[in-house]
């Protein structure tokens, strides 16, 4: 009798949950640990972002349900929580995956179980080859590398130095400018490396400002490494074009390094660093001006990149939820593909069968730093 | 020439801060013979809590000031709430306290602060000065200095005080050091104290070089380390030696080998040194007579 009890129960709790229509998306995100201030910003734009859908009556009707564990940046932990999601949450669809690392963790599980996932991760490997279920929002580094390339080409620089953190991210994105640099018939004279936590990076910088031929100097990395670089770079007077990477696209990086330092630093960022200087008819403009005051009103800071990839991936899956008229994971999957001119804080996304990313190039604004402030470079 | 010197002033540079960190390590372990290693989470906590302080709006004397206190403040809890209370464990099951004590603090830290990478400005500016054709940041002298001063401090501490010679005694036997009258327990308390604010006074220092975030803690700590087990565990001199040598190492292999080889040029050196003088280069002999 007893058991009879609970099995009716059981079944009850489960119409119950079927009964109240609502779209279940699972998050994975690094909210602590070394890739934190990365997944930080995501986490929390995530929340925000959900809790202002359900406060305007959900999406075609439906309240969407946030279920966001935190991986720690720990791929293991990553493919952990992305089993949970899909197992015990069942969730519809899932974004997340801070880094390449955890992102390729959670891929294999979002696969088997076929569930749309949006990854918040920089690598290529990630949609290079197009994987069915599988998408991402923020620029890989080779489109990094050839923006920066390009800009070289247009100042007649041919020659230059690279100094690389030998973090996941250096490491990655020296890798790929590597591999395109001779696209762009330029020259890697001197290559130099640095540890993600080195406090003094003179003697690569002498080393690169005593190469002959030299000019310019190129550093991949991003946490603390690209500031001290920048403030030695002032120090030994090199007096070459620095470049640095979308990795430290942020306002905390001109703080760290110093206006100072960083005066005539160029890197490749996205439209959101700079909602000021964006023509009035640029599509991304409202977009990027809604994202940095919604944020700035529930947090008190601004959002920084990786909160808008984020944010991207958001509306990429609710302009998909509002076309595919279904929450059945399939049919979800088949709107993210067919999504078309939307404009996000990153770039104006329209994905394809072969294109998961869903962007080109342009979507890369070349910024210079100007008296501690961003400027665009023409 | 121009280039060795640079590199030379480079390894000064990151020697310093190593240095630093690594004279933390010698009071506590003279006191107990434990290896402190949250030692970094107090070096974290006297950049955090400058940094913080000092953005909501006090000077930066005053913020660095509160920094120090409020860290020998975390590091006699530390010792009330942790080791304390484990008192007569062995000395590793103190190290482990020790480790877990460092999760707990940089845990503590990202919630209480934030994960985001802070600086405050140099003390003396961003111009560099110009030695033989290399150049040196002024912050770098003030590190140095700082390295010194505590050098000199410690010194004279272990040499010319009573309480000094206390702790030597109440690392050497503790029970022998409470019969002829040493309330070790004190002298317990004394050198968390000391040596957090020590660690804390470090953060202060090399904020403007370093940087400062939630975790720097660990790498810190593992430099201070190493720098101190190669100049002696326990020895003020060996820890500001070994830290310029050890900075001085990673400079020049970074500058005229590769610098994918830095950090194990610096550790190869360390085992090698470890090898033949397992004491490090100023460490006492240990001798237990049967």
């Amino acid at each position: 009798m007893k058991t009879l009890t609970a099995l009716a129960t059981l079944a009850a709790l489960g119409l119950v949950t079927a009964a109240s229509a609502e779209i279940r998306l699972g998050a994975t995100i690094s909210e602590t640990g070394p890739a934190a201030f990365l997944g930080d910003p995501e986490a929390k734009t995530l929340k925000m972002l959900v809790e202002k859908v359900n406060a305007a009556g959900g999406i075609n009707g439906e309240e969407i349900a946030l279920t966001l564990y935190d991986d720690g940046g720990d791929p293991n932990k990553a493919r952990t929580f992305a089993t949970r999601l899909v197992e015990d949450d069942e969730v519809d669809v899932i974004i997340g995956g801070t880094t390449t690392g955890t992102t390729m963790s959670i891929i294999p599980v979002a696969e088997d179980a076929e569930i749309p996932f949006i990854s918040l991760a920089g690598a290529i490997e990630i949609i290079d080859p197009v994987r069915e279920w599988v998408f991402k929002t923020p620029h890989t580094d080779r489109m990094a590398c050839q923006k920066i390339f390009e800009d070289m080409q247009a100042r007649g620089i041919t020659k230059i130095g690279m100094i690389s953190g030998t973090d996941g991210f250096g490491a990655s994105m020296r890798t790929q400018c590597l591999d395109v640099v001779g696209d762009y018939g330029i020259e890697v004279l001197a290559d130099e490396s640095y540890g993600p936590t080195d406090a003094d990076m003179t003697p690569q910088l002498t080393n690169i400002k005593n190469t002959a031929g030299v000019e310019a100097v190129l550093n991949p990395g991003f946490g603390q490494g690209p500031s001290v670089v920048t403030r030695n770079f002032q120090q030994l007077a090199v007096g070459l074009p620095l470049y640095q990477s979308h990795g430290v696209a942020s306002k905390g990086f001109i703080d760290l390094a110093g206006p100072e330092a960083a005066e005539g630093v160029r890197l490749p960022g996205t439209a959101l660093l700079i909602p000021d200087l964006l023509a009035a008819d640029d599509p991304q403009k409202p977009v990027v001006e809604a994202y940095v005051a919604e944020y700035q009103a529930a947090y008190g800071e601004a959002p920084s990149t990786f909160g808008g990839y984020a944010h991207d991936a958001f509306a990429i899956l609710m302009d998909a939820l509002a076309r595919a008229g279904s929450t059945e994971p399939a049919a979800i999957r088949d709107a993210i593909e067919a999504t078309s001119g939307l404009a996000g804080t990153t770039g104006v996304v329209t994905m394809s069968p072969e294109d998961h990313l869903g962007f080109d190039l342009s979507a890369f604004r070349m910024l210079e730093i100007n008296d501690g402030d961003w400027t665009l470079v023409e | 020439m121009d280039a060795l010197m640079q590199f030379l002033l480079s390894g000064v540079t990151v020697g310093a801060v190593y240095a630093l960190v690594a004279l933390g390590f010698t009071i506590i372990y003279n006191a107990s013979d434990v290896v402190n290693f949250a030692q970094g989470e107090f070096v974290m906590l006297g950049g955090m809590i400058t940094v913080f302080t000092h953005m909501a709006g006090l000077p930066l004397p005053l913020a660095a000031l509160i920094a120090v206190v409020g860290a020998a403040a975390v590091g006699v809890a530390l010792n009330k709430l942790a080791i304390e209370p484990a008192r007569g464990a062995p000395v590793v099951s103190l190290i482990i306290i020790t480790i877990g004590a460092s999760i707990f603090i940089r845990g503590v830290a990202q919630i209480v602060f934030d994960k985001q990478l802070h600086r405050f400005p140099a003390f003396s500016g961003d111009t560099p000065i110009r030695i033989m054709g290399a150049t040196i940041l002024p912050q770098s002298l003030w590190v140095l200095a700082g390295s010194v001063a505590v050098f000199a401090g410690l010194w004279a501490l272990f040499t010319k005080t009573l309480t000094g010679r206390a702790v030597l005694a109440t690392s050497n036997n503790r029970l022998a050091a409470q019969l002829v009258g040493i309330n070790t327990n004190w002298v317990m308390t004394l050198s968390f104290a000391l040596s957090a604010a020590i660690g804390a006074l470090a953060g202060v220092l090399v904020t403007p070089i370093t940087n400062v975030s939630y975790d720097v803690g660990i790498a810190l700590a593992l430099k201070g380390f190493a720098a101190a087990m190669l100049g002696g565990m326990g020895n003020p001199i060996g820890a500001l030696v070994g830290g310029i040598l050890l900075g001085l190492i990673e400079a020049l292999t970074a500058g005229y080998v590769s610098s994918v080889y830095k950090d194990a040029a610096a550790f190869v050196v360390i085992l090698i040194v470890l090898f033949a003088m397992p004491q490090g280069l100023f460490g006492r002999k240990s001798t237990d007579r049967v």
